[in-house]
């Protein structure tokens, strides 16, 4: 009985994947823009701007399906456990690997997860912002956790995601999506170097992900 | 099955015929070049007859399916076009309502409005109510900066993806001095001519272009657009039969409708050079964007359609 309950539910997050799938496109009509990276299966963590709870669908969505199977977004236990819906879709839709981001009350760390996921040969998607970017700067700066990632599993590629016009479909505070073009652009994957500090790491990841910015619109009259 | 239909079924072969004959004469070019090379204007050439495929295809379809199939075809067509034409402009935060009410309001009214048939309505609706209305919902929210180029670029992508895309359809309400449903085939009519129009314009300049019209801005030869034009003509000449337009009328309304149509790519060919762009969108593959297909089209609908009113209404 609970095996078929479970068959159930993997077919339900199949056709709610695709009807997510299906909607993104519909209203922004997401693309991949493979400029750094070939669309194939290779272990790799994708590390995004953060502008809006849609980003991680959206990089889910341009996916080709045979990626879309192997890679789990990093995402907050708080948020995807708070509903029992949210409880589906994250864990089960996404496949999510969630992490607890209140220190005090965890009972796990969250980079032995992340490692753990890694070494059963997923690739990952995280946003090093930590959280969600409401500022006008580009980026906020980054969490240790890419380094700490980079360092610990070397050979994996970092490739640098950067969605655009995501905070023009979805500012904050609004209810409705502007349908708009949203590009997913995947750039060069850069790695830890040997000897290479946090920091200056960091700025190189952060500055990878900047180039990746299309300029802004209406030109820079 | 009437008349219209079979009309609709002989011209909807006779484009698919057409297309066969293209798609082996793209294949005929690719085979006379060397092994393993590609020449640009061929690869060009196939990839648009694979489009248009595509538009035939659903076109006909929506035609034979009748007028709430067509309306709906050109409901999603603007917007999509309006997905693409606001993605480039000048926006804030303060204008999200406005542009959703644009998107999600303006847009459906105005194709319900030109499906009812009330033409005095959809030819003042975007111009006049959505025009005044969508300033105030920005104007609200209290953000002065550019608001300006805000409203103005906003009422440009409203007038240009649906007001004027809406007159394709709109073509159908077109009454028939014989009373007849035959008005439904003005669309096919439109649609051939500024398209093929189009396709001779850009053979025609490369093989003979000299004087560039707009220099700086697109390749458009007065040659090649002379040569689009006449072509242009000569097809609806050929399609005077699905018209109520007689031999020369016809011959004319396709060679306005075929140079208002280059003169509208001229004018969106300036729009993507300032916004740095060179196609709206990846949308059809090997093709850009929507706007960059259909800009032509949108451009000639307003006028065809009030020219034949005009003069056969």
């Amino acid at each position: 009985m609970t095996s078929v309950t479970n068959y159930l539910r993997r077919i339900a997050a199949r056709l709610t994947g695709h009807a997510l799938a299906f909607v993104a496109r519909f209203i922004t009509a997401v693309r991949a823009d493979w400029r750094g990276i070939e669309p194939i299966a290779r272990q790799r963590v994708y590390f995004a701007n953060h502008v809006s709870n849609a980003d991680m669908p959206m990089i889910w969505t341009v996916l080709p399906g045979h990626m879309r199977r192997q890679t789990r977004p990093v995402a907050a236990a708080d948020y995807w456990l708070k509903t029992p819906l949210r409880a589906f879709v994250g864990p089960e839709v996404f496949n999510c690997v969630l992490i607890d981001r209140r220190p005090e009350a965890r009972q796990e760390d969250p980079m032995e997860k992340i490692l753990q996921a890694l070494d059963e040969g997923s690739s990952l998607i995280i946003f090093p912002e930590g959280n969600r970017n409401m500022t006008d700067d580009p980026l906020l700066p980054f969490r240790a956790g890419l380094y700490n990632m980079g360092r610990a599993r070397p050979e994996v590629d970092l490739v640098p995601t950067w969605i655009a016009n995501l905070n023009e479909i979805m500012p904050k505070g609004e209810v409705i999506p502007l349908p708009l073009i949203c590009t997913v652009t995947f750039g060069a994957p850069i790695h830890v170097a040997p000897d290479e500090d946090k920091d200056s790491f960091l700025k190189r990841a952060a500055d990878a992900l900047l180039a990746l910015a299309p300029p802004p619109p209406g030109g820079a009259s | 099955m009437t008349p219209t239909t079979l009309d609709i079924l002989f011209l909807a072969f006779g484009v698919l015929g057409l297309l066969t004959a293209l798609t082996v004469l793209g294949e005929i070019l690719r085979g006379r070049l060397p092994h393993g090379q590609t020449n640009p204007v061929v690869e060009t050439f196939v990839t648009r007859v694979h489009s248009w495929w595509a538009m035939v295809i659903l076109l006909s379809l929506a035609v034979l399916g009748g007028q709430t199939w067509v309306i709906l075809l050109f409901a999603f067509a603007s917007f999509a076009a309006l997905r693409e034409f606001l993605t480039f402009t000048t926006k804030s935060k303060a204008d999200h309502l406005s542009l959703v009410l644009g998107f999600f309001v303006i847009l459906p009214l105005q194709y319900l409005f030109v499906g009812l048939g009330w033409s005095g309505l959809f030819t003042v609706f975007i111009p006049v109510y959505a025009f005044l209305l969508l300033p105030i919902v920005s104007a609200l929210r209290g953000d002065a900066k550019r608001f300006l180029i805000r409203v103005a670029e906003t009422q440009w992508g409203l007038m240009i993806c649906v007001f004027c895309m809406s007159h394709v359809p709109a073509l159908i309400t077109f009454e028939m001095p014989d009373g007849s449903d035959r008005s439904i085939l003005l669309i096919v009519f439109f649609a051939m001519v500024v398209q093929l129009g189009d396709l001779f314009e850009y053979f025609g300049g490369r093989q003979f272009g000299r004087r560039r019209v707009a220099p700086g801005l697109s390749p458009k030869t007065l040659e090649g657009m002379v040569a689009g034009v006449i072509a242009a003509a000569l097809i609806g000449a050929a399609l005077s039969w699905i018209t109520p337009f007689g031999l020369l009328g016809a011959a004319g309304m396709a060679a306005l409708a075929s140079l208002t149509g280059m003169f509208g790519s001229l004018v969106f060919a300036a729009i993507k050079r300032d916004r740095g762009v060179k196609d709206w969108s990846h949308l059809i593959p090997g093709q850009g964007g929507l706007l960059d297909q259909l800009d032509s089209v949108i451009f000639a609908a307003p006028v065809f359609y009030h020219v034949t009113n005009l003069i056969w209404g």
